[in-house]
């Protein structure tokens, strides 16, 4: 059977042009300075340093990890339930459910975010309903609100399907077990179904936190066009302002951050098992 | 008390469902809007229909989308079935490698795929435009083909293909004859998700084109900033392109497998 490892070579030539080769070029960049063409570089920490000591900068790296903070864990309250509630439903009824779960994200990311500038727009039907019953109109556009919003929209699904899946994978004679032993439901829950669960809340987390971090079109279309976050500004390196070194440097930047933060889920993960142990 | 949990269950259901579906609904609904506000319905119209297609960026961004996503798709999934083939029978060094740089596009942020992309195609001297968005959909797509083609061959009988050759099939024969017929459901995944993938792209595809070739994505975005109806329209087309594939997809082998039965009835 060897004749067939042939069939490896032109792959591996493609994915060294077209992927390590782009991954080796950001590096290159991010430790230089003097330009945008390759001949003239010169080795320095000098995009680091203007990122990490300009104020503006961590204010915006700061922004963006609140706000994928607060995205991820809205994603987890309001996917938990879903996916738990799906979960509990008869086999058929459950493939429909994940169905229609699932169905919006085959529809393009842009058209369904833009949808959402028309609904909260000041005179918008949100602000209709609320001044109906009375209420003021509340500016939604343009704000953290706005952006969550969008990105929780956009998430949502992945982090339903991840837990759904643990959920239904998960051994139930585990939980008859814990109810016979004289578990109420409630400690059924917290002892036995949520940690067996953790697995597919991880995995959420990490489909959700990553592209809230690094999403830059969200932002801009429902956060404004003065809505800074990280992903905005290593657009604005690469597209407007064309320094292509600041803004490798900053993507490093993220993708380290994005890297440790996998790791320290992955961790807390681990722990929380090793204690269930012992316990 | 369960009956009541019930209840519970299914208001909250019912609002993720609002939630989710609402802004396609709306947009749907303001498609077919009389005046030009995102916000006010003042009459059915189609006029917006008429102006999406008298409108000729919207109708390249169209075609370039369609054309990148069925350029892509072939090529990648061709690849990636040959290369998954052949990591199937590779050392396990090799096959490690490959799906560590694999896991690179799949786990980097989308912008950092996307200005490694922009660099590379510039320190090349390519001139951005159709050809390089096409160049990085069959890059992101590969990963995903060979993902969803592995699990399928690692089922595989090995011994099958070695006793077609034994029996006389040229290796090509044992590929096209044996392999690959039984690896079809995975391929077949592989190429949808590499269309999907590709056609609703928008971060890689913004920063590899140029020269005014732009596709669904970069159009929407762009066209977000001013108040333009025709976006519903073209959004509504998008949404009813897609279901429609999607049922296709799914009644298809339904009905081929239906028929299998009958036909397979008569012949007994």
């Amino acid at each position: 059977m060897k004749q067939f490892r042939k069939m490896v070579y032109p792959y591996l030539i493609w994915s060294t042009v077209m992927i390590a080769v782009p991954m080796l070029l950001i590096l290159l960049y991010a430790f230089t300075v003097g330009g945008n063409s390759v001949s003239k570089f010169m080795f320095s920490f000098a995009n680091f340093k203007r990122f990490l000591t300009d104020k503006t900068f961590l204010v915006v790296l700061y922004r963006s990890l609140r706000i994928a903070v607060e995205t991820t864990v809205v994603c987890v309250l309001l996917g938990y339930p879903t996916a738990y509630i799906i979960a509990k439903f008869t086999e058929k009824v459950k493939m429909r459910w994940v169905l229609l779960i699932t169905l919006p994200t085959w529809i393009n990311m842009l058209v369904r975010t833009y949808a959402w500038t028309g609904i909260l727009q000041d005179d918008g039907v949100i602000n209709s309903i609320l001044s109906f019953f009375g209420a003021g109109p509340i500016t939604f556009m343009y704000t953290d609100f706005a952006v969550i919003l969008g990105m929780v929209y956009n998430f949502l699904p992945f982090m339903v399907i991840q837990i759904y899946t643990s959920l239904t994978k998960m051994d139930y004679s585990l939980i008859e077990a814990a109810c016979d032993l004289g578990a109420n439901p409630r400690k059924c829950f917290t002892k036995v179904t949520l940690p067996l669960s953790m697995p597919g809340v991880i995995s959420g987390i990490t489909l959700v936190f990553l592209p809230s971090v690094s999403s830059f079109c969200i932002p801009r279309m429902l956060g404004g066009g003065s809505y800074v976050m990280v992903g905005t500004i290593i657009e604005s390196q690469f597209l407007t302002a064309g320094d292509w070194n600041f803004g490798s440097a900053i993507s490093l930047i993220m993708a380290i951050i994005i890297m440790i933060s996998m790791y320290i889920t992955k961790k807390v993960d681990k722990g929380e098992k090793l204690e269930g142990a012992q316990v | 008390m369960k009956k009541k949990n019930r209840t519970g269950s299914y208001i909250f259901l019912g609002l993720i469902m609002i939630f989710l579906y609402a802004p396609i609904v709306y947009t749907i609904v303001f498609s077919f809007n009389e005046g030009k506000s995102l916000t006010k319905f003042s009459g059915f119209s189609l006029k917006w229909y008429g102006k999406m297609f008298a409108n000729n960026t919207m109708m390249e961004a169209l075609f370039y989308t369609i054309a990148c996503a069925l350029l892509a798709t072939a090529i990648s999934t061709l690849v990636g079935t040959v290369t998954a083939i052949g990591l199937s029978k590779s050392k396990k060094v090799l096959k490690n490698v490959v799906e560590q740089v694999n896991q690179l596009p799949i786990m980097n942020p989308e912008i950092v795929t996307a200005i490694g992309l922009l660099m590379l195609f510039s320190a090349a001297h390519i001139e951005k435009g159709f050809f390089t968005m096409v160049l990085a959909h069959i890059m992101f797509c590969i990963p995903y083909v060979i993902l969803s083609v592995m699990p399928k061959l690692r089922t595989l009988n090995p011994n099958l293909a070695e006793a077609a050759m034994d029996l006389g099939a040229t290796p090509v024969q044992a590929l096209t004859k044996v392999i690959v017929p039984q690896c079809m459901p995975g391929i077949i995944s592989g190429a949808l998700i590499a269309f999907t993938m590709s056609f609703d792209d928008f971060v890689i595809s913004y920063f590899v084109t140029g020269n005014g070739v732009s596709n669904i994505s970069i159009l929407v975005y762009t066209e977000s900033r001013r108040v333009n109806p025709s976006i519903n329209a073209l959004s509504t087309l998008i949404v009813v392109i897609i279901t429609v594939s999607l049922i296709l997809v799914n009644v298809i082998p339904a009905l081929a497998a239906r028929k299998n039965r009958k036909t397979a009835g008569v012949a007994e």
